[in-house]
């Protein structure tokens, strides 16, 4: 196979391209040509190994191996329709066969190639999925994005590959009123069911190939936006992988060390090395660089019943960020206030917020007698350098919101951020105490969807420097 | 230039003399004509491999792409370079990546005590090449028409990637641990992996006579940037199935009972499924069927296995956690293995 030229191998190489980009793999332009070298080389002959060879090109992380796996099934499937059930069907009694020879052709308008109808009656099941995907690719098949649109493409794969005709055949057949007429007409409805149900069978496959990425893409973006309190069981998942990639992104590109210049001072040795050309010569001078620490912060996230179906989401956001960067420390509090660094360092996600929740989470929440725990525990940690992020509704149930503690954190670190889930209505109101920590923040803001919480990270991450 | 054989200690006894030889095919003759070629080609060289690793192999040659090899700790990523050089009779040259790994330790480095050596022999000889000019402008006329002969190749020190490149008949390099560098590092990897050539300023460009195959590991400490993984085919080589296995133990314990074989698989199939801190390697399995072998076991016992679980698992935890269970493995192990419990 691997004679063939490049262009027909690969339409359906191209297709399958845009369906692994649709499972949420990111194929780039060069990746793609490297797909059809390789195509060229092995063919599509071998399956088993076409998929590992468009494995290795296409998918690159263990994640994107298995969306990779699920979409070559689902795309490379449909070909072996042919071949599944030829055993089966040898077995099934044509009851005309002696006839055949007679009656063979007659009605059927076919003049080049053969007719549905005689397809059908051979029970040819490689020629007519061939047809199936003729007449798919002529309906464009590949533009179907809703499932409503299944009966549409189905019909009209159906009417291309000449169902009307075989209809017609069928009524002149039992008009006939013989018994061969009415046993050829009853066979042929009977495979015309099965062409109906292989049809609306591919039609679906197609539908999860080719729609299911642009759907996807188009939940994520309404995820990204809703209130995260507001966010439905059956999301959780697709959420945390929202996160996890969220906080990926933002910790690639802030882990990185970045350097400044200090000038005045000489760096002796690499200015002797950089100027060996000139024997020695400092026509050049290299001065001495100092790494820029990563952001100190330290997180306060609130998970009191009050705040419960978001702590899910900061404690993840936590997590992540935990992996990033390397000095970070996190703190949960309802009623009292504990360190759980060395939970999110040393469990997996799930676990770690689980065993949070269940040694802290749901109480009442008490801010003061919280940030009393944190003035006694880890004052002495906070530095003009460090960054204060506190997450909290601020609502204390009426106890002592103690500001003083909070003025005297200000005072000590860099700065304060509190962000609050509630809209800014409703803070002061009812037992808010948001407007008496206010004055000792830096910054107060609104955090409540996915993409609020990006935004404020971000910002934080950038001053940090 | 003089083939460095700095790397090649850590090779057996038998490539090393197969190093010597380097009698590398000519790219029309390549034993890369077919997948299956490769599988066998592989396992002469003693790497059992799957149709997936033979497969990035095969495909790695033809479209002259470098492989990025991820997976566990012990899978035998290394190991796949090492088989490749010795079953392609090539000469392996490897590159261990660490942090604040950089240009002059990868690439190339000038050879200053030789340039300063040199400049002070010639400092005598000065005045014959400058001559009787008198004036400063004719003597910089001389000096320049001898152009940069301290900048030439008899100064460069090639560091592997050079060397790979410089190699008349191809080698394979292996880029080992790429995660373990900086980033900076990645980027400056990039003209090579696509291009098969590297830029030094003095001298040009410098493209390679022959690609080499280039294979890259990666543990997953860090994730590597999108444009590293673009330039290179992806092969995740996981935890091989018990058959597999048993076929790789068999090649690298020659002589190991077959029953034994059996049981000691199953038991290390059965232990990676154990929630532990960290799963024993093949490189581990195979230690493991060594020692069985010296202490001429036959059969798995719950005490044998007790006393030397310590070759399999690193971390007092992971004994500790093993240890409650190793009876019900071991029952198990002994039934698989064809043994009445």
């Amino acid at each position: 196979m691997s004679g063939t030229s490049a262009a027909p191998a690969s339409e359906p190489l191209r297709r399958f391209l845009q369906v692994a980009r649709g499972a949420g793999l990111r194929v780039s332009a060069a990746e793609g040509i490297d797909a059809a070298r390789a195509v060229q080389m092995i063919g599509y002959a071998d399956r088993d190994i076409l998929k590992d060879s468009l494995g290795l090109i296409l998918a690159k992380t263990p994640e994107e191996k298995a969306a990779y796996e699920e979409a070559f099934e689902l795309y490379f499937k449909r070909d072996d329709l042919g071949a599944q059930d030829e055993a089966e069907s040898d077995e099934q009694k044509r009851p005309w066969q002696q006839q055949q020879g007679q009656q063979g052709g007659e009605g059927m308008g076919g003049s080049g190639g053969q007719s549905l109808g005689q397809l059908l009656e051979q029970d040819d099941r490689a020629a007519l999925a061939t047809a199936m995907e003729q007449a798919a690719r002529e309906s464009g098949i590949e533009n179907i994005r809703f499932f409503t649109q299944k009966n549409l493409y189905a019909r009209r794969i159906l009417d291309r590959m000449g169902l009307r005709q075989v209809e017609r055949d069928m009524e002149a057949l039992r008009q006939s009123g013989t018994p061969e007429g009415l046993g050829r007409a009853q066979f042929l409805e009977g495979r015309v069911d099965q062409l109906r149900d292989s049809v609306r069978d591919f039609v679906e496959r197609n539908l999860i190939l080719f729609a299911k990425g642009e759907t996807e893409k188009f939940r994520e973006e309404l995820l990204k936006s809703a209130r995260l309190s507001n966010l439905e069981r059956r999301d959780l998942d697709r959420m945390r992988v929202l996160v996890r990639q969220m906080a990926k992104k933002l910790a690639a590109r802030y882990a990185k060390t970045r350097r400044r210049r200090l000038r005045g001072q000489l760096d002796i040795r690499r200015t002797m090395r950089r100027n060996m050309g000139w024997g020695g010569i400092p026509f050049i001078t290299v001065w001495k660089q100092k790494r820029i620490e990563k952001p100190r912060v330290m997180v306060l996230c609130d998970v009191s019943g009050s705040v419960a179906p978001m702590s899910q989401f900061l404690l993840m956001f936590l997590y992540a960020l935990n992996e990033a960067l390397s000095d970070i420390r996190s703190f949960a509090f309802a009623g009292s206030l504990i360190e759980v660094s060395e939970i999110l360092e040393k469990e997996p996600v799930e676990q770690a917020i689980t065993k949070i929740m269940e040694t802290i989470g749901f109480g009442s929440s008490n801010f003061g007698n919280s940030f009393a725990d944190f003035e006694d525990g880890w004052m002495q940690h906070v530095t003009p350098k460090t960054t204060i992020i506190i997450l909290g509704d601020a609502r204390g149930n009426r106890t002592d919101p103690r500001t003083e503690i909070v003025s005297r954190m200000s005072q000590r670190s860099k700065r304060i951020i509190w962000l609050n889930p509630e809209y800014k209505s409703a803070w002061g109101t009812g037992d808010s105490d948001m407007y008496r920590y206010a004055p000792f923040c830096n910054l107060v803001t609104v955090c409540n969807t996915l993409r609020h919480l990006e935004r404020a990270i971000t910002d934080i991450l950038e001053d940090a420097v | 230039m003089a083939f460095q054989q700095a790397d090649a200690t850590k090779l057996p006894h038998s490539i090393l003399e197969q190093l010597h030889v380097n009698d590398a095919l000519p790219p029309g003759l390549s034993p890369l004509q077919s997948i299956d070629q490769v599988d066998l080609g592989l396992s002469a060289a003693g790497y059992i491999a799957n149709r997936q690793i033979s497969t990035a192999i095969y495909m790695a040659h033809h479209l002259q792409k470098p492989i990025l090899v991820e997976g566990p700790a012990g899978v035998g990523k290394t190991e796949l370079a090492k088989s490749v050089a010795a079953w392609m009779k090539l000469p392996l040259i490897r590159m261990q990546c660490y942090e604040g790994l950089d240009e002059s330790k990868a690439l190339y480095e000038w050879k200053y005590g030789k340039q300063l050596l040199y400049t002070q022999i010639l400092k005598d000889k000065i005045s014959s090449v400058i001559g009787e000019s008198d004036n400063l402008a004719t003597s910089l006329d001389k000096l320049h028409a001898f152009g940069d002969i301290f900048f030439s190749k008899q100064f460069l020190e090639p560091r592997p990637l050079l060397r790979a490149l410089e190699e008349p008949g191809g080698a394979v390099l292996l880029i080992d641990e790429i995660d373990k560098s900086d980033q900076e590092f990645e980027a400056f990897l990039l003209e090579i992996l696509s291009d098969f050539q590297v830029t030094i300023p003095e001298i040009g460009t410098v493209g390679a006579i022959v690609p080499p195959i280039v294979l890259l590991t990666s543990n997953s400490t860090r994730d590597l940037g999108d444009a590293l993984k673009r330039r290179c085919l992806h092969l995740h080589i996981g935890f091989p199935d018990e058959k597999l296995e048993a076929k790789i133990i068999a090649s690298r314990v020659p002589g190991i009972d077959a029953s034994l074989l059996k049981q000691l698989v199953s038991f290390v199939q059965q232990l990676r499924a154990l929630d532990l801190k960290k799963v024993p390697s093949v490189s581990e399995t195979i230690d493991w069927a060594k020692v069985l072998v010296l202490l001429h076991t036959s059969v798995l016992s719950v005490d044998l296995v007790r006393d030397t679980l310590n070759v399999l698992l690193k971390f007092e935890a992971d004994i500790e956690a093993a240890g409650k269970q190793i009876a019900g493995l071991t029952h198990k192990a002994r039934a698989d293995g064809g043994v009445a419990g």
